[in-house]
């Protein structure tokens, strides 16, 4: 399969991503610059880490308004698979394609070291091929990854099985613990915690490819 | 003409900046204040030949849509000559 990294001005994390699902998951990938109209011929997208724009007025704000955020909508309200880690999480929830905000962490620092997370739905393209309840160890960095939303959102996230992850171990103050969350069509998923940092054995722990390779499983059962 | 949008959190988002602002003046001795919300405010020049109202109605869109995340934030808009 093939995967398309969008690459923002002040993104950091793209060439880890083009790595992990290259040399670590043995797939296709290329990188789609953020003024491209479109996607090209990809078969799932990641929104990478970092800074986009300088992460200026909100994190994530200005990125929703680039020219690939157009295609990266019509390529998910047709059901493709689109993954936003950190930056890209932030980047999902501006753009409406996911629900809630991060705000600033709790603690007002920002905090860069391993988390553990529950996976607490396996019924999704993301974490078909984790066990239900299974222990993933994966860095964060974040400074604004305290999610958050309203009361009804997240009963709403509870009651149809849309919490991808919680922190095991609360970093940031997010509502719910949560770390990771679908979309209602759940082909859209986003998670501060960075599965393409925790991908090769050389960097301590490989539980983040657990979420490449669902997503490889769903694409290739598709 | 200009324009000026103030944008704050909801009073239901925590403002963990305005809270240690306020912990910061209350050490400091300013034992009268007993609660700080942090915000923003944008300052918005406006061309020429433009009306109030065409002012006010752009401003609002933009405010709404961009300035702010209506998800964590509320804002107040107020044209000035």
């Amino acid at each position: 399969m093939k995967f398309g990294v969008i690459v923002f001005p002040g993104s950091n994390c793209d060439h880890d991503a083009f790595y992990a699902v290259t040399t670590n998951l043995g797939q296709k990938a290329e990188y789609i610059w953020h003024d491209s109209p479109s996607l090209g011929d990809v078969d799932a997208v990641i929104l990478p880490g970092g800074f986009a724009y300088g992460d200026y007025l909100r994190c994530g704000a200005i990125a929703r308004f680039s020219p690939v955020m157009g295609a990266v909508g019509k390529f998910a309200a047709a059901g493709g698979l689109v993954m936003g880690f950190c930056n890209g999480f932030q980047i999902l929830v501006e753009a409406g394609l996911l629900p809630g905000a991060l705000i600033r962490n709790r603690g007002l620092k920002f905090v860069c070291r391993e988390v553990r997370l529950r996976t607490e739905t396996v019924h999704s393209p993301f974490t078909n091929a984790a066990q239900e309840g299974q222990i993933l160890r994966l860095p964060i960095a974040h400074g604004e990854g305290c999610y958050f939303a309203d009361g009804r959102t997240l009963d709403e996230l509870d009651a149809e099985d849309r919490v991808l992850f919680r922190y095991m171990g609360n970093p940031n103050g997010s509502l719910g613990d949560i770390a990771g969350i679908l979309n209602r069509e759940r082909n859209v998923m986003g998670m501060m915690p960075h599965p393409e940092r925790a991908s090769d054995p050389l960097m301590g722990s490989t539980d983040g490819l657990t979420i490449f390779q669902s997503v490889l499983h769903a694409v290739v059962r598709a | 003409m200009k324009a000026r949008v103030f944008v704050s959190y909801k009073s239901t988002v925590l403002d963990p900046q305005g809270q240690t602002v306020c912990a910061a003046l209350r050490g400091l001795g300013h034992r009268t204040i007993s609660d700080v919300r942090q915000g923003k405010v944008f300052d918005i020049a406006i061309a020429d030949g433009v009306t109030r109202e065409e002012a006010h109605k752009e401003i609002e869109t933009i405010a709404h849509e961009i300035l702010a995340n209506p998800v964590i934030e509320e804002y107040r808009v107020e044209i000035v000559d």
